[in-house]
């Protein structure tokens, strides 16, 4: 297993470009978050209605007045600095992706391992509730929650876990069954191992590249959904800097404006990119059946 | 084949089903706002809210509002819309063809892109062709639909004005009321104006939910041609001097194809799904778009219908996939009868 020759294993890693390329996505947006009000040139917040729909001097435009800060991204219809809204947004987004993204994996990870250890009831109980889950448009689902919970941060993190922790639930239930039944865990149990101690000591570290994978897609799955309940009006208070919600007052200007939407969407193209590529690139090299 | 299996299925849908209800009827009902505030005119007495909680049947309790509300949908009743003040039925009845044909047509499309480019590949395997159609198709699997649609209105409705990126049809054209499946009834009667219109409409929005599924029946596609053109009578066709267009799409495809199609049934759920975001992005009139002004008008009746309306949807798909599968595979078929 991986564990075995860990130096050899980071030298493979720094040679996959897939690995390099989404774990260098991952850093850069991890640093903007945490160093968002020292790297935003600007208040996100700050308004300055004489300078809304600044064309964006990035793209070679000159200020309509030279009095004006730089607006290097353009400025919104309330003359808000884009640049600055989306490194700040790139806070919520980050928050959003690894609090759901490890929630979500914690609760799928328990129910499936019961359902794909323990089998017989247990496992019909979890198995018809994901079947029910698996009946609702995800999207869908998503609202309709939001808006029972209430828009905020924390009902947004909370309705990604309970829509998303069945893609968790699945993977390590089939997985967990399969492993179940190999020599290795019936020679465990022979040696009069606890339950426990099999699914933590045998099952888990062969269940752990998969999960590995499926949290770097939660991620970027969580950064789209936090997008889209913005976009729908559903997550934070407006004046909030998100990238969903950025897209969404974008959009009411997309003739006249298309720089509000264009920058928020490259970054979460960027993000989900980046976020992919470290997951596929992760399970290259840790499958073992893939790596043969 | 036994239709006892079948039979089984459909009865296992059933209490998936009860569940969906009871999901979103619980939820619904702990949600904090008030229906009933938002639709009384203000000044409205005290007893005028008592008479209005009653006719929406407001003012029993949550258990008691969910055995009526069975009892009436098992009728087929599924009550009042609160904000549109109509039929929750007639509504959806309105809406869903909308959705349908938008659906359909992201389908043909995802089965046609994903189909081309899986076999092209599989094709030029191992040719810079084939590399650069394959690091395509996993860019374009990971990037989900909300994207593709922000892209696509970025990309062609406003950088290059060529498609609308708003609506059903030119508001100029004239519709006639007819069943709503606007382009199957422009299709029958011939009405070249409003299919071109309507397509055109359709066109990014579809292509925006079809992508992502594009690339993953490619995906599918290539490998299991992998697995086939390296089997033994791939080997025997060859041998035999057949040409590679031949060996490919006679003795190959047929063999290799099943898996994709049953992944592309399922996959339209996923679609039917996507509809709900990306109508509200491309302002599509279809039950998708109601679903989020329903959400957002907390109108509970409305709610629990289209929500009910896609679960069935989404079951009725994955019945009919597993019927598909045994249909296309002669040995699953086999052991069935047995």
């Amino acid at each position: 297993m991986a564990d075995a020759k860990p130096v050899s294993v980071w030298l493979r890693l720094r040679r996959n470009p897939r690995v390099l390329f989404g774990g260098a996505v991952c850093l850069l947006l991890v640093l903007t978050a945490l160093l968002a009000p020292w790297l935003a040139p600007q208040d996100p917040g700050q308004q300055e209605l004489m300078a809304s729909f600044e064309k964006p001097l990035l793209f070679g435009y000159a200020a309509s007045d030279s009095a004006l800060p730089n607006y290097w991204l353009g400025s919104d219809n309330l003359g808000r600095d884009v640049l600055s809204r989306l490194i700040h947004g790139a806070r919520i987004a980050m928050l959003v992706a690894v609090i759901s993204a490890t929630l979500a994996a914690l609760l799928g990870t328990l129910l499936g391992a019961l359902a794909g250890f323990y089998g017989g009831r247990i496992d019909s109980l979890i198995s018809r509730m994901v079947d029910v889950w698996m009946s609702f448009p995800p999207v869908l689902l998503s609202i309709v929650l939001v808006s029972v919970l209430g828009t905020g941060l924390w009902s947004v993190i909370a309705a990604i876990v309970i829509v998303d922790w069945t893609r968790f639930c699945r993977v390590v239930r089939a997985e967990t069954q399969a492993q179940a039944a190999l020599d290795y865990v019936v020679s465990a149990r022979m040696l009069g191992m606890r339950s426990w101690q099999i699914v933590w000591h045998e099952i888990r570290p062969n269940v752990m590249p998969l999960l590995i994978t499926l949290f770097t897609l939660e991620m970027g799955v969580a950064i789209v959904v936090e997008a889209i309940l913005s976009f729908v009006g559903l997550s934070l208070s407006s004046g909030a800097a998100t990238w969903g919600g950025m897209v969404g007052e974008g959009r009411l200007y997309v003739n006249q404006a298309p720089w509000l939407m264009v920058f928020p969407m490259l970054l979460m193209m960027l993000a989900v990119l980046g976020l992919n590529a470290l997951g596929d690139g992760l399970r290259r090299e840790f499958d073992p059946v893939m790596t043969r | 084949m036994n239709p006892l299996v079948y039979l089984k299925r459909v009865l296992i849908a059933i209490p998936t089903l009860l569940g969906v209800g009871l999901v979103v009827f619980v939820l619904m009902r702990v949600v904090p706002g008030d229906p009933i505030a938002m639709m009384i005119a203000p000044g409205a007495s005290p007893q005028d809210i008592q008479n209005m909680r009653a006719l929406y049947g407001l003012d029993k309790s949550i258990a008691q509002q969910f055995v009526i509300w069975l009892g009436e949908v098992l009728q087929g009743r599924f009550g009042t819309s609160i904000t549109f003040r109509q039929d929750v039925l007639t509504l959806i009845g309105e809406r869903l063809p909308a959705t349908l044909e938008l659906g359909g047509v992201a389908m043909l499309l995802a089965v046609l892109l994903g189909g081309a480019a899986g076999l092209w590949s599989a094709a030029r395997d191992g040719g810079w062709v084939s590399n650069l159609i394959d690091a395509l198709v996993a860019v374009i699997q990971s990037i989900p639909d909300f994207l593709w649609g922000l892209m696509l209105m970025l990309l062609f409705g406003v950088l290059l004005p060529w498609l609308p990126i708003s609506g059903r049809l030119d508001p100029g054209l004239s519709q006639q009321a007819g069943t709503g499946f606007l382009l199957i009834d422009s299709l029958i009667h011939a009405r070249t104006e409003l299919v071109k219109s309507l397509l055109l409409y359709m066109l990014a929005p579809a292509l925006s939910l079809a992508l992502p599924v594009a690339a993953m029946l490619a995906r599918l596609l290539k490998a299991s041609m992998q697995e086939a053109m390296s089997s033994d009578y791939v080997m025997l066709a060859r041998l035999k001097g057949m040409s590679t267009r031949h060996v490919l799409l006679v003795e190959a495809l047929p063999n290799a194809v099943t898996p994709t199609l049953s992944l592309s049934a399922v996959q339209f759920a996923f679609i039917l799904g996507g509809t709900v975001l990306i109508e509200r992005l491309f302002s599509y009139p279809g039950i998708g778009s109601l679903a989020i002004d329903a959400v957002i008008g907390r109108d509970l009746p409305l709610i629990q219908a289209i929500v009910l309306t896609f679960a069935l949807l989404f079951i009725a798909i994955n019945i009919a996939v597993d019927v598909l599968v045994v249909f296309l595979n002669p040995r699953l078929r086999a052991s069935q009868t047995a």
